[in-house]
């Protein structure tokens, strides 16, 4: 396992840590989670143009920038250490990925220069109420009308699904699953905000009622999806390792800071050890979310991004609430940016998949659960 | 040097003396092996090394593996000896007789041992109470050492006691050699959890070390001992075992085979605990692979600190698992708890692979892992460190910082 970032990786991480740290202060996170879109379109467009972040790991022919899963790492622990609210991850990862793994050569061509330019957001709606995770249980059908096609039906926990410009939706068609795009004012299509624990990541319900939808896939999409959700997750496991360590490092500042009984609250062991038990689970997730990403492309890769998702996530979870816990009664207003990491923390947690989701997938692939 | 030029020396060790000769000892080839500058390469010529960078070690060792079926590991050898004496030798020791030393480490024929830990100085070490007095070209040495590994074989211990208590703790200690077969050196076994004694209590009654195997200056024993237990961290290092290796791998094992009856339900609760202990393994292998990366690229940062503490408390939970697999046969212990020095119980570590060597082996570790998080920096200490030197947080206040040895509370 290869572990060692270059140079070129050293400056886009230092490039994008300094842009973030400019348009995306707390000041900035706390004004975009308030919004119902929650994001500026005005960053997304220099976030866009200045850095190439929309198109990252969309092909250069396209107008992206080509570059693979570990720049991609890279730049969601940037994004997730300043909770960056925008629509990267559905829009440049979940349904960039879907496109460019199951959409037609000619869509790809026509959707994926307007995603890198910025000028459009995506988003891909798959998730059905119930197990909303699982493709295997898409029930959605698209009835074909000719070349045309009309959904009926309702997706929810759409990623950013308010404000994408390019909705992508997963449905079936016989017994094929296949991708097919709405448009955004389409007939008969309603968005509907749902209220979220992570005010920092904007989720929506769709309505379809006989609503006008392009086939965009002429084959079965199924693995195309799985292999997306695979980059999603293992993009998201960086994303929530770079929480994790943000939330340490404001835990170990306060600890340093903050005196009780005349001196510093990480002077006592209380307090110190578990800011150091803390940085043993970040420095494995640290591996646990590198290892998915500069292995993204072997075998073993979903088994990768599986150890990810479920150690990230968990670890990510217990730093948010030790921040808190470390920070006392600071910690629980609301004021203080700590409680933005938890709700990132937990949501982040859910989507995609539980923890526990992901260890019986593990478990099953070494065997301690049967396959 | 280059490699090729190292690994042409290791042959033409090996056409003078092969360690698969039956005539030929361990003490034999790896006398030579040292004469050849081939036991230690970054040492200097003439001191079992050729001042080659470390890594050509290696080399020399992959050599004389490829070339010969026996390979005499330095753990089984001397690790003592080899791991922590050698070096300080090398640093400290006096020009005269250093040579005949260290190729004596090197072959085994000197077994050493380490004197630093004491009844009231276990994490406290730099606080210890044995007392050094000078008298004429010699020092007489009083009080008790324990957990010492191989005192009871060895020729050589490296001794820190207190030559003056009227000065604060670290300042007033000095560093020995000490001939272990003095008179009023008294070794005892000491039995452990397991009935086993790997270790010692040494008593020295009157001890007397002539002043000329004093390494460092009188005084400068706690730097001399850095030198050492800092060769012991990077020691107890160790590898990264394969994936799904290491004492996971026997867990899973023992998973397979197990025919214990269980409910749905229980089964379900098992396998996750066994799954979270297979994910996280394999999170500290990567760690330890990352921990390398960054150690060649020159940036080592935290990563190559949290090792200890994670994986002895994870081997714990690893091993107390193996025995819920194992359900009501955990309730046997076969090996006894016969007091006894380590014998066959010991090469249950390397494991012979199968069910029933697997079956002691967990039973044994479970007893023998609980010192995991104690020796060699016990957990809580681990995480000051952590606390302290990884993540900058400042220390507890210290009562004991200031002010002469003799004046601290203790007991």
């Amino acid at each position: 396992m290869n572990f060692e970032f270059s140079e070129e990786h050293e400056d886009l991480r230092r490039t994008v840590r300094q842009f973030l740290e400019n348009e995306s202060n707390e000041t900035a996170v706390r004004e975009m989670m308030a919004e119902e879109n929650g994001f500026s379109r005005e960053v997304w467009a220099r976030l866009s143009e200045e850095l190439g972040l929309a198109g990252l790991i969309i092909e250069e022919k396209h107008g992206g920038a080509g570059f693979g899963m570990v720049e991609l790492a890279i730049v969601m622990e940037e994004m997730g250490r300043v909770l960056l609210c925008a629509p990267f991850l559905s829009s440049a990862v979940l349904a960039t990925s879907a496109i460019e793994l199951g959409a037609d050569a000619s869509i790809q061509a026509d959707l994926l220069p307007q995603i890198a330019s910025g000028e459009k957001t995506a988003t891909l709606a798959f998730s059905e109420a119930g197990d909303p995770w699982n493709l295997g249980k898409i029930e959605m059908t698209a009835a074909a009308n000719g070349d045309a096609f009309k959904l009926s039906g309702q997706k929810t926990f759409v990623l950013d699904g308010r404000s994408a410009n390019i909705i992508l939706v997963a449905a079936k068609v016989g017994s094929e699953l296949t991708l097919l795009q709405v448009d955004e004012d389409a007939a008969g299509l309603t968005r509907e905000s749902l209220p979220p624990l992570d005010p920092t990541r904007k989720l929506a319900t769709l309505r379809f009622d006989h609503t006008p939808a392009k086939r965009i896939a002429s084959v079965d999409v199924r693995g195309a999806l799985e292999q997306s959700i695979q980059r999603t997750i293992t993009a998201l496991a960086a994303e929530q390792l770079g929480g994790a360590q943000r939330c340490l490092d404001m835990a170990v500042d306060y600890a340093k800071s903050r005196l009780q009984f005349g001196r510093p609250i990480g002077s006592y062991q209380a307090i110190k050890h578990q800011c150091a038990d803390l940085l043993v689970e970040v420095e494995l997730a640290r591996s646990a979310a590198y290892a998915a990403a500069f292995s993204a492309d072997d075998k073993g890769a979903d088994i990768a991004a599986a150890m990810a998702k479920s150690f990230c996530s968990e670890t990510y979870a217990k730093a948010a609430k030790r921040n808190i816990q470390i920070h006392g009664g600071m910690g629980f207003t609301w004021e203080h940016p700590a409680h933005l990491y938890l709700k990132r923390a937990k949501a982040s947690e859910i989507i995609f998949g539980s923890p526990s989701l992901h260890r019986e997938k593990v478990a099953r692939s070494v065997g301690i659960s049967a396959a | 040097m280059t490699e090729t030029e190292v690994r042409e020396r290791v042959r033409s060790l090996l056409q003078k003396i092969h360690p698969d000769d039956p005539g030929a000892t361990a003490v034999d080839f790896r006398g030579v092996q040292f004469d050849h500058g081939l036991a230690f390469a970054s040492y200097p010529e003439g001191l079992g090394g050729l001042g080659l960078s470390p890594k050509m070690q290696s080399i020399v060792n992959d050599e004389l593996q490829q070339n010969a079926k026996t390979f005499y590991e330095n753990l089984a050898i001397n690790p003592i000896g080899i791991g922590m004496g050698a070096p300080v030798l090398l640093t400290y020791g006096k020009d005269e007789g250093k040579r005949e030393m260290l190729r004596r480490i090197f072959t085994g024929e000197d077994i050493w041992c380490q004197l630093f830990s004491e009844p009231s100085a276990g994490s406290d070490v730099a606080g210890l109470s044995s007392r050094a007095v000078r008298n004429g070209d010699d020092w007489v040495v009083n009080g008790q050492k324990v957990w010492t590994t191989l005192a009871h074989v060895s020729k050589w211990g490296m001794l820190v006691t207190r030559t003056d208590p009227d000065v604060p703790k670290h300042d007033g200690l000095s560093y020995f050699l000490l001939d272990m077969e003095s008179p009023g050196v008294e070794c005892r076994p000491l039995y452990q959890i397991t009935g086993e004694a790997e270790f010692n209590e040494v008593f020295l009654n009157d001890v007397r070390i002539p002043h000329s195997r004093m390494l460092g200056e009188e005084g400068q024993g706690w730097r001399v001992a850095i030198t050492t237990l800092m060769n012991e961290r990077s020691a107890l290092g160790g590898g990264a075992s394969r994936k799904g290796g290491g004492p996971v791998s026997l867990l899973l094992k023992l998973l397979q085979e197990s025919k214990v009856s269980r409910s749905k339900v229980e089964q379900a609760l098992l396998e996750d605990r066994i799954t979270r202990l297979y994910i996280r393994a394999e999170m500290l292998r990567l760690t330890t692979l990352r921990a390398r990366a960054t150690q060649r690229s020159g940036n080592p940062g935290p990563e190559g600190s949290v090792g200890k503490v994670a994986q002895s408390e994870l081997y714990q939970q690893v091993w107390e698992t193996c025995i819920d697999v194992l359900g009501e046969d955990g309730l046997i212990y076969e090996l006894g708890y016969e007091l006894r020095r380590p014998g066959d119980i010991t090469s249950l570590r390397s494991g012979n692979d199968d069910d029933e060597t697997r079956r002691l082996q967990a039973k044994y570790q479970l007893l023998r892992s609980q010192a995991n998080t104690i020796e060699g920096g016990t957990s809580e200490i681990m995480r000051n460190i952590l606390g302290e030197r990884v993540l900058g947080l400042p220390g507890e206040p210290r009562v004991d910082k200031n002010i002469a040895w003799k004046d601290v509370p203790r007991g």
